[in-house]
């Protein structure tokens, strides 16, 4: 098994043109990048929104729900729905993205929403009490206190995306999810482990790079970093992860 | 309507497959994650990497999993047991920092007074912390129970069978009957399943209701 595992990765056939292993991960990605971008238009100002302002929460809780829906049964029903009204390529394409789009929403408005909600209640007054306005309130204060949640839940959605990207091969979607559904239905099991181990690696890729991104974007007086930083309030030793103590962004994906 | 009434008993015959798939592996993972999250407590250096393992293995996609499994259990690919084996897993993920967050919460001064009415050890544990950390626990569990559930429809792409087949199945023969029955099932026993859990946790916590749900 190890060895037709090991053929398929050294095969060169497998490594060039529309059906290679670099072409389907850039498919990968790009479908991961247009979807994040369509989620977070509308994710990221609803959440600041919701968070800012304390209205209309039920939108949170509304987008949590969709959790309990089986993200295959998203796909299949959105495919049969819009494909045969979709011409070419299309009738897999829009659907698949819409799906993911709609699966990236909720960990980026709990996130986001989560984030703002949590900012420290006295920062918040200090900051009108300086005479700032709520917008200034907004972006220098609650966004910059909000972060470190704010990328959980962007590294949440992320890894969503990457998972049902991978399911949507099954309608039709390229990707890498491809080798997978085309080794099994081939019933060529190397290509579908090989098609597997480069899915998890690219989950586990990009989750590293995110949670890197992350340390350089959180304010060090957020995360403990700085020198003498008196948020470590916690007698034990170490700092923990202020990221996800609060919201549970995880979703099954 | 009309399906569902015609292939009532295929519907209840997945439903069962589903539940196993997705309950087994809770039991299995809540197993599991007890001694992970106990030692994360115990050992401050061990917090951080069950933390990152954790959260690493959750990273990992599921229809990716279920495809890996065989290449480290020796299976073959329409084995049950890999499905089991890839929720597990998940669950661990879900639970074992939950659990040590669980155990963490339990206030030191009750800790020393349960030693100093001379619990100790694993009496200790089983007798005061964990049932201190029952509701942080059952928080964990219930999301790991949504989740299972609504992941384990994807093994139906492995071959494995259980509710996702309708999913499948209606999609390729276009049957709209039996697309949605497969997503309003799938959506009610993760329904029914959290329900156990949150019934599960009151009936473990007594304390809680008689002093009006704030301890």
């Amino acid at each position: 098994m190890i060895g037709s595992l090991l053929a398929w990765f050294t095969d060169p056939a497998n490594w060039s043109g529309d059906d290679g292993i670099p072409y389907r991960l850039w498919q990968h990605l790009w479908y991961t990048a247009v979807t994040m971008l369509v989620a977070a238009l509308v994710a990221v100002p609803l959440g600041l929104w919701v968070g800012h302002t304390g209205r209309a929460r039920w939108l949170v809780s509304l987008a949590n729900s969709v959790r309990a829906v089986p993200t295959l049964g998203l796909l299949l029903a959105a495919s049969l729905w819009l494909g045969p009204k979709l011409p070419g390529d299309l009738a897999y394409v829009v659907p698949s993205i819409g799906v993911l789009a709609i699966l990236a929403v909720p960990p980026l408005l709990a996130g986001t929403y989560g984030g703002i909600g949590a900012v420290d209640p006295s920062a918040r007054d200090a900051a009108y009490g300086v005479g700032m306005r709520g917008r200034q309130v907004l972006w220098q204060v609650e966004v910059p206190n909000a972060l470190p949640l704010m990328m959980s839940g962007v590294r949440s959605a992320v890894l969503q995306v990457v998972a049902t990207a991978t399911i949507a091969a099954y309608l039709g979607l390229g990707g890498l999810g491809r080798f997978i559904i085309d080794g099994i239905k081939l019933g060529d099991y190397a290509e579908a482990a090989g098609g597997a181990l480069l899915v998890a690696l690219l989950a586990i890729g990009l989750e590293g790079l995110l949670a890197f991104v992350q340390r350089r974007v959180v304010s060090p007086g957020l995360t403990g970093r700085a020198v003498g930083g008196s948020r470590n309030d916690d007698e034990r030793e170490g700092r923990e992860d202020p990221a996800d103590a609060t919201v549970d962004l995880r979703t099954p994906a | 309507m009309d399906w569902l009434s015609s292939h009532w008993d295929e519907v209840v015959q997945l439903a069962g497959d589903h539940l196993y798939l997705a309950g087994i592996p809770l039991v299995v993972g809540l197993v599991l994650s007890v001694p992970l999250g106990w030692m994360a407590k115990r050992w401050s250096r061990a917090y951080p990497v069950v933390v990152t393992t954790t959260g690493l293995l959750y990273t990992i996609p599921s229809l990716a999993l279920f495809v890996v499994m065989p290449l480290i259990l020796g299976t073959q690919i329409l084995d049950p047991i890999n499905v089991i084996v890839a929720m597990s897993i998940y669950t661990i993920a879900l639970l074992a920092r939950t659990v040590a967050d669980g155990l963490k919460a339990v206030p030191d001064h009750v800790e020393q007074a349960a030693t100093a009415m001379g619990y100790r050890g694993l009496r200790r544990l089983v007798g005061v912390e964990l049932p201190l950390a029952v509701p942080v626990i059952s928080a964990g569990l219930r999301v790991a129970a949504v989740s299972n559930v609504s992941i384990v429809s994807v093994a139906s792409i492995v071959g494995v069978a259980q509710l996702g087949n309708l999913l499948i199945d209606g999609f390729n023969r276009v049957i709209w009957g039996e697309l949605i029955t497969g997503i309003v099932a799938t959506v009610l026993l993760a329904l029914a399943l959290d329900a156990l859990i949150v019934l599960g946790s009151r009936m473990l916590t007594p304390w809680q209701r008689a002093a009006g749900g704030h301890p």
